[in-house]
């Protein structure tokens, strides 16, 4: 034995217990393999190109952002070092801006260092005006991003902003890399799609290949701040197919260890569960499954006027009594339990978390109580005065057009809510409509959510983050859709009440969090109360991971995938 | 020959515009938005700026016409420079750019390209290797048992759907008996004996799916065809010439039976090129045919357009190939 071999051996040696530690799953890559299906493919891995959820989580696993939020919501620091807060002096006294400090030792995975210049150009980029980005709500209000020193950056807001949190927070709007970027802004966007196909990100994964709306292979960052992560050392992340393929090749196959959107028949996923390869994980963010009642007339006799302000109210919907009966009749806990299984929860509000926000004035529309909305309709004199079986509303007989996307769970719901509303003397016609017309929001389609040509309609609609502001500013007055605006607007059951648009004005300027929760919960009652909207379910997103696979915290308020350096397969 | 063929392809150019305007206004007038798709929480002001950047609200006569000028010009170029490595294709010129990616939509077509064709060629030529023996036995033993029974399992192949019986397929060979992967990788590359086993592994479900059903439709025609031909009078001419029974079903029934045969193989193929759209998403092959409904779905116009202008072409291209072939192969039929 040669000098050099024997010095290897005793290397070899001296690395025993160093491999030891490695056995238990504890460093980069010793995890090995790990397989993802989402059955709705990633088409770019820029998410600012494209606002899908699908193009949003697969770049989370390759682009960061200041802060995420986790499975509760709270907001972690991620590139900072910690949450600016006024507290701390990172929001400036007048709310007008937020500075971000980045953590010591971020680099690119490329090697060269994470600087505030990468912060600056992120927001030129997602702001170009001929860029067409798809996060450009997030900038809104941003009037500069500078930098103060190497790892300092200052978002400057034109007005008071109480709630900062929005550039750079979320997998919505992570940081790109100037260098790979530069020559990428506003038209010249869809040019770089080398870059657009592989950003070079702080994440735990590079992309070794990406192919568009079907697969990326990925492996572990070695430039990854943390040494001893991501404990998967390679990542296949496979689109296509549909959402029950999908389970199955997790639960009944075991070819894959994690399935995103389940959205299928709860007692086929619950069959496919009990056989114990998968396990099911739900996590809840806003996203309320939800009717809107037209405050507007709807009436095709009213020509261009039909649901709009000028064509006057709706004949009966705007009356809350008719609304309560409404939604008295309505058993949510059955339509959660048909539809969505574990991914849905019964809701009585609009706005049903985060926790703070959430009212528990309405809790009462969780029985359903069809005897109570018979007896308050007759009580108001909503009776049924020619004998056809269908009360009358001053004269006009309760018959309702009710619309809603195609899709299966729709369907089944919009055949019960019309049973039940039969009950109670009012006659539903249905419609459903492809969900690429219904909410394709084409001004010269008759058919979308937002020109409302119906009485009521049913759909999903949610906001991102955890601040709420925004998505109550929804029903001011100004945002009803109109001709004027090509119909668009997010106020779409034309709600209009001055009460509620002073109610919005104070929110904006109100920076204290229980004083925010609490004109948030008001305005959901006011909402809530006016029966404009009734809110059906509360649906979560729903998941299925292999059993082996541990460290999971899905979160609905960020990229389900967002913790996924932590995530090991168990021994 | 050699003239009528210069004249079909001549007469192939004005259809071939007229299909490529019609498609683009079929695509084009359909309520379909490329913005549809995303979260609601995307704001409509954004959603207008996207749809500025994509280019959907410039006049449609100038899309078609900007989309015909790449078609026709630009992408030829980078096809040719491709291919060859010479550089005659605009340095940063324009290219056909897909609204969902972002990137070349002839990129999208290249890449998805090898599986279609590993997939659904396959199972073509598997389905002709099955129909061609079914057709010529059935029809020489017509209405015995084997005529009986190959009648019985092409109806049921042409008549069950490839998404039930490609769902079927899994459950029985990937869930309960654990053969088969569910999911196709497009991804795998064969390099050696063991990754083309992997490979046979992975697509022997959607070729026998796919194959099933081709074989079902050919093996009808060949049997028909054969037995138009088994009571010609030149068939009891051979018989009383003495020769044997193979060689008169194999030499000269079959030679005869083949030509309205091949001609429906031809005009098959470009179904290959076109991929399978339902079997590719049971399988997760994710090929043409994937891509075509994902663009569909996505209201991804310039995809949808290029991919029917190729399918448009291939056809055409086809029929007259399956002409040129029908005379080559039965010399009583001149076209000049």
């Amino acid at each position: 034995m040669t000098r050099t071999s024997l010095l290897l051996g005793a290397t070899a040696l001296a690395m025993v217990p160093v491999a030891a530690l490695a056995d238990a799953h504890s460093t980069r890559g010793s995890s090995g393999h790990l397989n993802i299906i989402y059955w709705q493919a990633p088409s770019t891995l820029n998410p600012y190109l494209s606002g899908g959820t699908k193009e949003v989580e697969s770049s989370s696993l390759i682009l960061e952002s200041m802060a995420r939020f986790d499975d509760t919501g709270t907001m972690v620091p991620w590139l900072a070092e910690s949450i600016p807060t006024v507290e701390n002096g990172g929001i400036s006294e007048d709310l007008t801006s937020i500075t971000w400090t980045i953590a010591e030792g971020v680099t690119w995975s490329d090697g060269s260092a994470l600087t505030p210049a990468d912060f600056i150009f992120t927001w030129e980029y997602c702001t170009h005006p001929e860029g067409g980005c798809a996060q450009a709500s997030f900038f809104d209000g941003v009037t500069s991003v500078e930098a103060v020193d190497d790892r300092t950056v200052r978002v400057n807001f034109g007005s008071a902003t109480p709630f900062p949190y929005t550039a750079f927070v979320g997998s919505e709007s992570p940081v790109l890399q100037a260098a790979q970027f530069a020559e990428c802004l506003g038209a010249r966007a869809p040019e770089c799609t080398d870059a657009n196909f592989g950003p070079i990100g702080t994440g735990p994964f590079v992309v070794d290949e990406f192919r568009p709306n079907d697969v990326i292979e990925l492996s572990a960052n070695p430039n990854f701040r943390f040494p001893d992560r991501p404990y998967f050392g390679t990542v296949t992340f496979k689109g296509g197919g549909d959402a029950t393929a999908a389970a199955r090749s997790v639960c009944e196959t075991g070819e894959f260890d994690y399935a995103w959107n389940l959205q299928i028949d709860p007692t086929i996923l619950a069959g496919m569960a009990a056989q114990g390869n998968c396990e099911v994980v739900v996590a809840f963010g806003t996203s309320v499954e939800r009717l809107h009642l037209n405050q507007t007339n709807p009436d095709p006799a009213l020509g261009d006027m039909r649901s709009t302000v000028a064509g006057g109210p709706h004949p009966f919907l705007t009356d809350p009594i008719v609304g309560q009966a409404l939604s008295m009749a309505i058993d949510r806990a059955l339509l959660t339990e048909i539809g969505y299984g574990a991914g849905g929860q019964a809701t009585c509000n609009v706005l049903p978390a985060p926790e703070l926000y959430a009212s528990t004035a309405n809790d009462a529309c969780l029985v359903q109580d069809i005897p109570g909305a018979i007896a308050l309709l007759d009580a108001n004199g909503i009776v049924d005065g020619d004998g056809d079986g269908i009360r009358e509303y001053n004269g006009i007989p309760l018959r309702v057009l009710f619309q809603t996307s195609t899709n299966a769970v729709r369907q089944d719901a919009q055949a019960l809510i019309k049973q039940w509303w039969a009950e109670i003397g009012v006659d539903a016609e249905l419609r459903n409509i492809d969900a690429s017309v219904f909410f394709g929001g084409d001004p010269a389609s008759p058919d979308t959510f937002q020109k409302f040509y119906a009485d009521i309609e049913m759909y999903t609609n949610n906001f991102a983050g955890v601040d709420p502001q925004a998505y109550m500013a929804s029903w001011l007055c100004s945002d009803i859709p109109g001709p004027d605006s090509q119909w668009q607007g997010s106020n779409i059951q034309r709600f209009c009440s001055p009460e509620y648009d002073a109610l919005v004005a104070e929110m904006a300027g109100t920076a204290d969090l229980q004083e925010r929760g609490r004109l948030a919960r008001e305005m959901n009652d006011m909402i809530m109360q006016s029966y404009s909207i009734i809110p059906l379910v509360h649906r979560g997103g729903v998941s299925a991971h292999a059993a082996s696979i541990d460290g999971i915290r899905m979160s609905d308020w960020d990229s389900e995938l967002w913790n996924i350096m932590d995530w090991r397969r168990a021994d | 020959m050699l003239t009528y063929t210069i004249r079909r392809l001549i007469l192939a150019i004005p259809t071939l515009l007229f299909i490529s305007f019609i498609i683009f206004l079929i695509v084009k007038l359909s309520p379909s938005d490329p913005t549809a798709g995303l979260p609601l929480t995307i704001p409509p002001e954004v959603r207008e700026q996207i749809r500025q950047s994509l280019g959907v609200n410039d006049p449609i006569l100038i899309q078609y016409f900007k989309w015909l000028k790449l078609m026709m010009w630009d992408e030829p170029l980078h096809l040719i420079e491709g291919w060859t490595g010479w550089n005659v294709a605009p340095e940063g010129g324009a290219r056909i750019i897909s609204y969902q990616t972002r990137s070349p939509v002839m990129e999208l077509i290249v890449q998805r390209m090898p599986q279609t064709l590993w997939v659904v060629g396959t199972s073509y030529i598997v389905g002709i290797l099955i129909a061609l023996p079914l057709g010529i036995i059935s029809a020489y033993k017509q209405y015995s048992i084997f005529d009986q029974v190959g009648t019985f399992v092409s109806m049921v192949g042409f008549s069950v759907p490839t998404f039930f019986t490609g769902v079927l397929f899994i459950v029985i060979f990937a869930v309960n008996l654990g053969w088969f992967p569910s999911v196709y990788n497009t991804t795998h590359v064969v390099t050696d004996w063991d990754s083309f086993i992997v490979q046979l592994k992975q697509i022997i479900m959607p070729v026998m799916v796919l194959g099933l059903y081709n074989a079902s439709q050919i093996s009808r025609y060949m049997r028909a065809s054969m037995l138009d031909n088994l009571n010609q009078d030149y068939v009891r001419t051979a018989r009383a010439k003495g020769l044997n029974e193979k060689v008169v079903v194999l030499v000269h029934v079959l030679r005869n039976s083949m030509i309205p045969v091949v001609t429906v193989i031809a005009l098959n193929i470009p179904a290959v090129f076109g991929g399978a759209i339902i079997t590719e998403q049971v399988f997760k092959v994710n090929g043409i045919g994937q891509l075509l409904i994902i663009a569909i779905q996505g209201g991804d116009v310039p995809v949808v357009q290029t991919v029917s202008f190729i399918f448009a072409v291939l056809i055409v291209l086809f029929n007259l190939l399956a002409d040129v072939l029908y005379g080559v192969l039965d010399p009583r039929i001149r076209y000049d």
